[in-house]
């Protein structure tokens, strides 16, 4: 176990790289090499590594060389004379608790939205809340619910509004589901196929045409509707919405069977690649910030195994906020591009994830926030999904829409930890939101749901 | 003569395979190289391979590279195409054994007994055109394990042709036959195992054989769905990527795999059939 390594020596390496050479990596399975550690043992190397990584930010070289430099005992001793490193380990073994279980599964959908849930593992942030978690890669979001109503996976990359549906058995058996924290904000656009180039500027002639979205609770499908009918479409009758996995969404754009589609990346920036189709709008462009795939488990998990779950949910918040951080995304999308996580091109996932990409009409876009991560799961957002639900007959009758909201975004556990990682959590956990010019108020849901033309409740 | 046929056939075969890769070698388009380019260009791919059907050469050389090393194990979702097969063999094995367990005593049952088979023939009506693929939702709720689930489904897909098959050649075996055990006052079971047995084992082998034919084409879809390991799995996850050389390497191994699987039987077959 790499990040298990003695932080002050120069000679080891704690970060795991693509192509990394380390017998852990190469078999695969990291369980060897912690054996012969206890499990209080680790936690100290643990901490002792986070401090030392964080004096040194996320940059290992530069560790090692000033290491070298200095020797173990030297630099150890140097760390030692501005920290009282025991009082600090002693208390933070004593805040965060010993994890009931480290070994754990967490399903991720393979595209960019899960970045922060991906590169966690190759990237050694689980390891360092002493976590041995394995990812493993889902290919829909029905079976990454399903996996984790079974208790297969003890925590799951999930869009935001399926936790709000699981929890008020929304298209599945109704159970108590927790959205701690937003894995990305903004990352999707709507692409059309390259034939619609004339159909660019005007939506409101997209009149028959079919779309795929990649889930019915998905922010695509309810981002994707709101957009046609503030064009004066009704997305029921005007136009076809189709479920299609994400993978299937290139293919099926360029053998004609989709006009075009709001998904998640890679595949808009795919279908460039692929000459299949072109980017009409990224989704920033709709709501600036709006909230995507999130990080969420079963209520259960998070009562019967409370330092299991903080520990993980700490992990995710600081693999989030440094994959906000755009200097890094060079860095991250060669460790999530491999056959082991998303099994694309590099080239396709730098462009999503530093912005600067070709839009398939003939230039080059930047676009730095193309993709953003930020964890904090505002409950206005929360009841926002609630409203579309509502407005497009996904849940019916009266919506205790804040009550929902909070129980299932659980914005203070994650305030708590942005707080214990030095980040300065939002006050308030509710705002109104801009969504193409019109503003919502998350005090008044109802009349907002009112106030749409065209809906169906 | 006999011989020089095989040979004959042989020889058409590997003609017919040298000019059908040589017509795909020649019609493939290939990527040109191209002089500089623009940052647009770059972006867009330029140069790079773009998703195709690829080149028999291609398939050829990536056949090579996953041959050459079939058992890597890179991590959760990355290993190598002989453990992906592994795993849907297990899958499938377990799930057919199970299944056999079963069918073969009901199959005897229904086909020694009118009574029985007119009782259960109504059930096996109703569920036997049901998609091996359509328990899966219901599996995966009920038992709350993918690795179960999709044996499961293996299970319930192999069991109807062999059921069906046994009770056929359990009901088909010659009345003299069961008459002259009865003469000899066997017993039940001797009756059951020394004269109808060997006497219905050709048709119960082959159903036996229809079986794992479908098992092996339900494992592959059912592993696309669950994901996680398998053949199946390495298909998707391929596609995913849209990588087409790779989908095909897979295509042509699942082939090979299920045509073992059928001359397995085959030579099972042959060792249980008799001349009456």
């Amino acid at each position: 176990m790499k990040s298990l390594g003695n932080p002050f020596d120069g000679k080891t390496d704690l970060r795991h790289t693509k192509g990394c050479g380390c017998a852990d990596c190469k078999s695969g399975a990291s369980t060897t090499a912690r054996e012969d550690m206890s499990s209080d043992a680790m936690m100290e190397r643990v901490i002792e590594s986070a401090i030392v990584r964080s004096t040194f930010g996320h940059r290992d070289i530069s560790r090692r060389s000033f290491a070298s430099m200095l020797g173990a005992s030297t630099l150890a001793a140097a760390f030692a004379s501005v920290l009282p490193i025991d009082k600090v380990k002693a208390a933070i073994l004593d805040e965060i608790g010993t994890p009931e279980k480290t070994d754990l599964r967490v399903g991720f959908v393979p595209i960019t939205c899960a970045t922060p849930i991906i590169m966690a593992e190759p990237m050694g942030f689980y390891e360092r809340y002493g976590l041995n978690v394995e990812v493993v890669k889902t290919s829909s979001w029905a079976i990454a619910r399903d996996m984790s109503l079974s208790g297969e996976y003890d925590a799951s990359h999930m869009l935001t509004p399926m936790p709000l549906a699981i929890t008020l058995g929304a298209g599945s058996t109704a159970a108590p589901f927790l959205m701690p924290a937003v894995e990305n904000i903004n990352g999707q656009a709507i692409v059309l196929r390259n034939d619609h180039k004339d159909k660019n500027d005007d939506p409101s002639v997209w009149k028959g045409m079919t779309f795929g979205v990649p889930f019915e609770y998905s922010m695509h499908n309810f981002l994707l509707r709101y957009y046609v009918a503030e064009h004066g479409l009704d997305p029921d009758r005007d136009i076809q919405i189709r479920v299609v996995p994400p993978p299937e969404m290139v293919a099926n754009l360029s053998a004609g069977n989709l006009d075009g589609y709001l998904s998640p990346d890679p595949f808009n920036q795919r279908a460039v690649w692929e000459n299949a189709g072109f980017i009409h709008k990224l989704t920033k462009d709709i709501w600036e910030g709006h909230p995507c795939c999130a990080f969420a488990c079963s209520a259960e998990f998070a009562q019967t195994m409370p330092n299991t779950y903080g520990n993980l949910l700490r992990a995710i918040v600081d693999a989030t906020q440094y994959a906000s951080a755009s200097e890094n995304r060079v860095e991250i999308s060669e460790a999530i591009a491999p056959t082991n996580y998303l099994n694309q091109p590099v080239e396709v996932i730098q462009q999503v994830l530093t912005g600067r990409y070709a839009d398939g009409l003939g230039s080059v876009q930047d676009v730095p926030d193309r993709i953003d991560f930020d964890p904090f799961p505002w409950h206005s957002m929360g009841v926002w999904i609630l409203t579309q639900m509502k407005r497009w007959g996904y849940i019916e009758g009266d919506v205790d829409y804040r009550t929902v909201a909070e129980q299932v975004y659980l914005a203070s556990d994650c305030a708590a930890v942005m707080r214990d990682l030095g980040l300065t959590p939002p006050e308030e956990t509710y705002k109104s939101h801009v969504i193409m010019g019109k503003t919502f108020d998350p005090a008044e849901p109802e009349a907002y749901v009112d106030s749409f033309a065209i809906k169906r409740s | 003569m006999t011989l020089s046929l095989n040979i004959k056939a042989m020889l058409v075969s590997v003609a017919i395979l040298i000019v059908w890769l040589g017509v795909w070698e020649i019609a493939t388009p290939r990527a040109t190289a191209v002089g500089e380019m623009t940052e647009y260009e770059m972006l867009m791919g330029g140069g790079a391979p773009k998703a195709g059907i690829p080149a028999p050469s291609e398939i050829i050389a990536k056949a090579v590279e996953e041959l050459s090393n079939p058992f890597y194990d890179a991590g959760p979702n990355d290993k190598g195409i002989g453990i992906q097969i592994g795993y849907s063999l297990f899958r499938v094995l377990a799930g057919y054994f199970l299944a056999a367990l079963i069918a073969l005593p009901v199959g005897f049952l229904i086909g020694m007994s009118p009574l029985m088979h007119k009782a259960l023939d109504p059930y096996i009506q109703v569920l036997r055109p049901i998609s091996p693929l359509a328990w899966m939702p219901l599996a995966l709720f009920l038992i709350r394990d993918s690795q179960a689930s999709a044996i499961f489904v293996i299970f319930i897909c192999s069991i109807w042709p062999m059921l069906i098959n046994t009770a056929f050649g359990v009901a088909g075996v010659r009345k003299d036959w069961v008459n002259v055990a009865r003469t000899h006052e066997l017993g039940p079971l001797r009756t059951a195992f020394q004269v109808i047995l060997p006497a219905a084992a050709p048709t119960i082998v082959t159903g036996m054989r229809i079986s794992i034919g479908i098992a092996w084409l339900v494992i592959v879809a059912a592993e696309m769905l669950v994901g996680g390991t398998g053949i199946g799995y390495y298909v998707w996850n391929e596609w995913n990527n849209l990588d087409l050389t790779s989908v095909i390497f897979s295509i042509l191994t699942i082939g090979v795999v299920g045509m073992l699987l059928d001359a397995a039987f085959g030579q099972l077959q042959r060792a249980v059939r008799y001349q009456e």
